[in-house]
């Protein structure tokens, strides 16, 4: 009962330093990885910890091998962690399809920085497209989640690896290079013991000379078998597109204006949709913490639930890609903008609030 | 004139206070941050700490914007901050149009061959770099700037601050309490 009233402890970490506690915390003892600002902290907190916790922390020479590595591990059942930024992660996306298509789990951090190509090392949303679309070839998803605190780079860390193993489907943690260095006080998971983790009874242990082979593959050359996978893999995702998706909203209630935004950007558009309220503006901001997931039932009850909601914006940084989903699941009812920064750029609160005011404005016309 | 809380205010009434630190690489401005950090850490509120990790930092300048409030945070990016440090020239020149009206502008006069020209906020010439070398503080003008600013905005305890700069200086580095301690009460005597 104490245990209760006892303050849990704040510490100071930045957020990269607490996407790799965390997953130590989650019970992960192997981590592959290949520096690459803005992420290097992921690495160089698990290069120091993981040899203290009997884990293996491993610089691959090249983000190719840490993910084949990454899939070795997984499929002798360990939970297993790897991460980079923009660029490495598209060397990665061929792994992740195998992981996938050998239906293994594994946590990849993305912590996005401004593309394409080799691009810039500022903070950006532009890999919203390849996490939710193509995060490599064949007909495959990975479940993403998108924190937008330093505490749910921590707490989102431990459901990715949750989900992650119940499913048997690669988790994506979508970050950007904000959320990567700047710190906040958190409070940190109790850790996992090894009891706590989920059994594999599929995992490649040795078969002891007992039991027959476990196998891990993607190669599947009967056109009819591999149909077969592929639909039992897409019952899965029905589970999870029912269960698992999950958005947060502030001040939706009453929104006339709701704008959607996730991961570091939707903390800008908190502070802007504040300000439109002591404008006398009635904003909201609907949040995606998962973006697939993708939460359309969120925006589905603003639309139905009897609400005053006449209009859709979405804020990212990038050219504009989560809109795409904002807008196939308002599908016409109402009209949804679009506002962004690419290339590296936050944009301002003060930004922000010029778009909504502008919206406010002309609103009354459009819907 | 200013709505800035005065020394001894209530916590419980304190509006967010944002920070923006900036100078050269080298200049301790990330470190200077981490205190104010750690002090709201220490206080139990709501902050953020926020580099800058850029090109401008691999082409020597650096830049921390650090936030208390006791509501959550949005924009960690002070863009309007409440007190500006300038470290070098630069800074001031990019940042001083920035600082919000009734807001505070600290500039290391000693680095800074111009004077701010804004009237609508409170300007400080501190000498912290020449003092750092008359007493013996070499490298430590971060902290005597820190501790003027303290002296000026109070945006913590007393004690607070003191165990924040403790709490900010690894064990592995102890033998730098001494001066950085002597750094800040030079700061604060300003």
């Amino acid at each position: 009962m104490t245990e209760t009233l006892r303050r849990p402890e704040k510490v100071l970490m930045k957020g990269n330093e607490a996407l790799a506690e965390a997953a130590l915390r989650a019970g992960c003892r192997c981590f592959f990885g290949y520096p690459i600002t803005p992420q290097t902290e992921v690495a160089a907190y698990m290069a120091k910890r993981m040899p203290k916790v009997g884990g293996v922390y491993l610089q691959a020479e090249s983000e190719i091998a840490a993910i084949n590595m990454i899939y070795g591990a997984s499929a002798a059942g360990a939970r297993v962690l790897t991460s980079s930024s923009s660029p490495g992660i598209s060397l990665k996306s061929e792994g992740i399809s195998y992981l996938a298509g050998a239906d293994l789990p594994a946590v990849i951090i993305n912590v996005q920085r401004g593309g394409p190509g080799l691009g810039g090392i500022q903070p950006s949303q532009a890999d919203y497209w390849q996490a939710t679309r193509a995060m490599g070839h064949g007909d495959f998803q990975v479940i993403v989640f998108a924190p937008s605190t330093v505490q749910e780079m921590c707490d989102l860390v431990r459901d990715a690896f949750e989900v992650s193993d119940k499913y048997r489907v690669p988790t994506m943690i979508l970050a950007d290079g904000l959320l990567g260095q700047m710190m906040e006080p958190i409070v940190l998971p109790e850790a996992l013991d090894e009891d706590d983790l989920p059994e594999k009874p599929w995992a490649l242990t040795g078969t002891g000379g007992v039991r027959a082979p476990h196998v891990a593959n993607s190669l599947c050359l009967v056109a009819e078998d591999l149909e077969r996978i592929n639909r039992a893999r897409f019952a899965r995702y029905e589970d999870i597109k029912r269960d698992e998706a999950r958005a947060e909203q502030y001040r939706c209630d009453d929104a006339e204006l709701v704008v959607v935004a996730f991961g570091a950007c939707a903390r800008v558009v908190k502070s802007a949709v504040d300000a439109a309220r002591e404008a006398g503006i009635a904003a909201g901001l609907l949040r995606p913490v998962t973006l697939w997931p993708w939460p359309g039932a969120a925006i589905e009850g603003l639309l139905d639930g009897g609400g005053v909601v006449r209009r859709f914006l979405t804020v990212e940084m990038s050219m504009g890609q989560m809109v795409d989903d904002v807008r196939l699941t308002v599908n016409g009812r109402l009209p949804v903008d679009f506002f962004g920064r690419s290339g590296g750029i936050v944009p301002t609160p003060a930004e922000v609030l010029e778009q909504i005011e502008e919206l406010a404005v002309t609103g009354g016309d459009a819907a | 004139m200013s709505t800035k809380p005065a020394p001894g205010f209530d916590r419980g009434s304190t509006p967010a206070l944002s920070f923006l630190f900036a100078g050269f690489g080298g200049q301790g401005i990330l470190f200077a941050g981490k205190i104010v950090a750690y002090a709201g850490l220490l206080e139990d509120r709501e902050l953020s700490w926020l580099p800058s990790y850029g090109p401008e930092m691999r082409g020597g300048t650096a830049s921390c914007s650090v936030t208390l409030a006791d509501t959550p945070i949005g924009s960690p990016l002070v863009t309007e901050p409440d007190s500006l440090i300038a470290m070098n020239r630069p800074s001031l020149e990019k940042f001083e149009a920035t600082v919000k009206p009734g807001g505070r502008l600290f500039y290391d006069s000693s680095l800074i061959d111009i004077a701010p020209t804004r009237t609508d906020i409170a300007t400080y010439a501190v000498p912290a770099t020449g003092l750092a070398t008359e007493q013996d503080l070499k490298g430590l003008a971060n902290v005597i700037m820190l501790g003027k600013l303290w002296h000026e905005t109070r945006f913590c305890a007393a004690d607070t601050l003191d165990a924040a700069l403790e709490k900010a200086i690894p064990p592995r580095k102890a033998q730098l309490l001494e001066p950085n301690k002597r750094a800040l009460a030079l700061g604060k005597g300003l």
